[in-house]
């Protein structure tokens, strides 16, 4: 096969007019008429600190990784409207089932960033009890979670926490996942066990443009959210770099999930900033231009030349903001270098919740040989 | 054994012991643990308003409801996938995979997920999914629907892997399985779905991993399971006819192995045989004879020989009966363990 012929035509990574948007990149409020949200000044304030203080933590675990503090890490730079405006739209009851480059969702549902500090450092392969803030483990297998989405949502169902009216009560569950995760068998079939039992689910696919090296035009010929068609539920594409409009789908979709009226593919249109992770190169596969484009339709500054712009914030306000994440971003620091090992013996805990023969007796076999070193003899 | 008199008492309480099929056995059990478990529900392709392929879900749907019986999308990735999603949310979901050759759609929900949330989680998440299995051959099927891939889940850390050899058996299983926090498969002998024996629902069962001495014997002792334990039982018979006494153990279970009762018995007699429907090469039968090398080392008379299924796919199915082993096959392997 030549080049031409094996290749599909490029999707256009501009911002097409189905795409929700409510705030520029300039930072000027465009109303939508599927979406009555106007900017409120509070909660923009409110989110921009969080899109700070996100970024700021992201930031100071990527210098962690480079000086050896975390064995990896995946930056979420450039994702934060997409993370913070669907994860604040989120109720308490609502339960989140993340990708592992999902630091805004995290925050947004409360939790503290450093327990995200252990799997990038090895000392654990979690870090975090999903149930305290309904915020399920970070997956690495790509796109599984969103099965366990599904099930989780059918588990909704059968519970009656659906279509009661009840605001307490009413459940929505939300997935994430990529634009190269969309390629994946699982995600379809989550779709399609959504849809056909008509769970209360959220598919969020926070297209980044790339899946390390493969740009979306190796993962699809056709804009990811008009997928959701083919399944059978609504489908919309969101500036994913502009968090009130994030929020306004989110918000939505969630509420008709509750409502028991199904599920809801959004397609948050952003872009991966920084490299895969940090022992990618994105230099190798594309261009510097194109950052730089993405770089003004950065999610953070449209919202700070709003409030800006409008006087609802002024540079005290940002002043403190900063201020804040340098403590965020010195905290994560001193909390990275404070996580010891594990003892090695807790590598038997845990693997079941009853007891088992082979794991006991491999487990009795290593404290004993542990024990002929800790003797100080040689073995 | 007082044979007569529990006869009779099984003859006097006939309503608690009749003589059932596995299939019939598994049903009742699944009725059990769902009458004593809001929380339980049957998932799966075609278990509900069919009852399954092999019927073992017969008449659930219409007595427990489509919410508890769920017929899925033919997806078994999304099976296991939602399984695990319903069991996060407090559910014990049993999953019926149709085939043992569709299992491997399946295989990363298994290996990466299901088996890793109690160990990712450090114990704060727990996955009670039962994963039925009917598996093996000797029914006359097309490719992929006679297979025996229990040592992939057995060899998952994690996972915890069972098999039935009778209907008391696969009665009790079941419910253990879905009482057990832990993930477990249970491979049940689908050619024996059929066998009637005796069914009493009121005997107490013995620990889900614990392996079980079918018949005591002297001169060497055959280690098998699922449909193989009424095979070593009719190799067994035979031998006993020429003057061997086999002792034939029911493994029931591979994750964990009952290594103990194994070793028991291999002390006492000195010799083994390992009988399974799985490929030989890198089998189950391979880690029994390590373990019992290493436990048994001084009481064996004779290497640990494995009969199995051979290093080629399974074949089609007018040959299984060349590839499968039978008594004869097993007497084989007896007689040259017996030459040493």
């Amino acid at each position: 096969m030549n080049e031409t012929t094996s290749r599909a035509p490029a999707t256009q990574p501009e911002i097409d007019p189905e795409t929700v948007q409510l705030l520029t990149p300039e930072g000027e409020f465009s109303a939508h008429p599927g979406y009555p949200d106007r900017p409120d000044p509070d909660r923009l304030r409110t989110w921009y600190r969080d899109m700070v203080l996100v970024r700021r933590f992201d930031g100071e675990a990527v210098s962690l990784q480079r000086q050896g503090q975390l064995g990896l890490w995946a930056s979420s730079l450039g994702q934060e409207a997409a993370q913070v405006g669907s994860g604040q739209a989120l109720a308490p009851q609502d339960y989140a089932f993340p990708t592992y480059r999902d630091h805004g969702v995290v925050w947004s549902r409360g939790m503290d960033l450093v327990e995200l500090l252990p799997m990038f450092r090895g000392t654990s392969l979690g870090g975090w009890d999903p149930n305290r803030h309904n915020v399920h483990l970070y997956t690495i297998v790509i796109g599984a979670q969103t099965l366990h989405a599904a099930g989780y949502a059918m588990g909704v169902q059968r519970d009656g926490a659906v279509g009661t009216g009840d605001p307490a009560r009413d459940t929505a569950v939300i997935t994430y996942f990529g634009d190269g995760a969309a390629s994946e068998g699982d995600v379809s079939e989550a779709m399609n066990f959504a849809s056909v039992f008509n769970v209360p689910l959220v598919f969020f696919c926070e297209n980044n443009q790339w899946a390390i090296s493969e740009p979306n035009e190796r993962q699809t010929r056709v804009p990811l959210h008009r997928r959701a068609t083919g399944f059978g539920f609504p489908g919309v594409r969101v500036d994913g770099n502009d968090v009130l409009a994030v929020n306004a789908v989110t918000r939505a979709a969630l509420n008709r999930a509750r409502a028991g009226e199904g599920p809801t593919l959004i397609e948050a249109f952003t872009y991966r900033m920084g490299a895969h992770t940090t022992s990618d190169d994105p230099s190798r596969y594309r261009s510097e231009a194109e950052v730089e484009l993405w770089r003004l339709r950065d999610p953070i500054e449209r919202v700070r030349a709003y409030l800006a712009r409008n006087g609802h914030a002024d540079e005290a306000f940002f002043a403190e903001v900063d201020a804040e994440a340098a403590k965020v971003g010195a905290r994560a620091r001193r909390e990275c270098l404070a996580l010891e090992p594990p003892a090695p013996e807790t590598m038997f805990d845990h693997v079941y919740h009853e007891p088992h023969g082979t794991l006991a007796a491999e487990r009795a076999w290593y404290a004993e040989y542990r024990k002929g070193f800790a003797a100080g003899g040689v073995r | 054994m007082a044979e007569p008199t529990s006869k009779q008492i099984s003859k006097q309480i006939s309503k608690q012991i009749s003589k059932v099929s596995m299939a019939a056995a598994i049903n009742t059990g699944l009725r059990r643990a769902m009458d004593a478990d809001p929380r339980v529900i049957v998932m799966g392709e075609d278990v509900g308003t069919l009852g399954g392929v092999f019927r073992v879900t017969d008449g659930l749907r219409k007595d427990y409801g489509d919410d508890r019986v769920i017929d899925t999308p033919l997806a078994e990735s999304g099976i296991i996938g939602t399984a695990i999603g319903l069991a996060l949310r407090g559910y014990r979901p049993v999953c019926e995979i149709q085939f043992d050759g569709f299992i491997f759609p399946a295989t990363n929900q298994i290996i990466t997920q299901l088996a890793r949330h109690a160990y990712r989680s450090e114990g704060a998440l727990r996955l009670p999914v039962v994963i039925r299995v009917p598996f093996g051959g000797g029914i006359g099927a097309v490719e992929h629907h006679s297979e025996s891939p229990e040592g992939y889940f057995a060899h998952t850390p994690g996972l915890r892997v069972v098999s039935c050899a009778s209907p008391q058996d696969a009665y009790w299983m079941i419910q253990q399985a879905i009482r057990s926090d832990d993930p477990v498969l249970v491979f049940e002998p689908k050619r024996r779905y059929w066998d009637k024996a005796e069914l009493d629902e009121d005997a107490e069962a013995p620990p889900l991993h614990a392996a079980r001495v079918v018949r005591p014997g002297e001169h060497l002792t055959v280690a098998a399971y699922g449909p193989m334990v009424r095979t070593a039982m009719e190799a067994a018979e035979i031998a006993a006819g020429e003057g061997t006494s086999l002792e034939v153990l029911d493994l029931r279970s591979l994750s964990p192995l009952d290594l103990e009762t194994v070793v028991g018995s291999v002390r006492r007699t000195g010799r083994l045989v390992v009988v399974h429907e799985a490929v030989t090469s890198f089998g189950p039968g391979a880690e029994i004879a390590a373990l019992v090398t290493e436990h048994c080392f001084h009481h064996l008379e004779a290497p640990v020989l494995r009969v199995g299924g051979f290093a080629i796919p399974y074949p089609p199915s007018k040959v299984e009966h060349d590839y499968l082993p039978d008594a004869d096959r097993v007497l084989e392997a007896v007689d040259r363990a017996l030459a040493y």
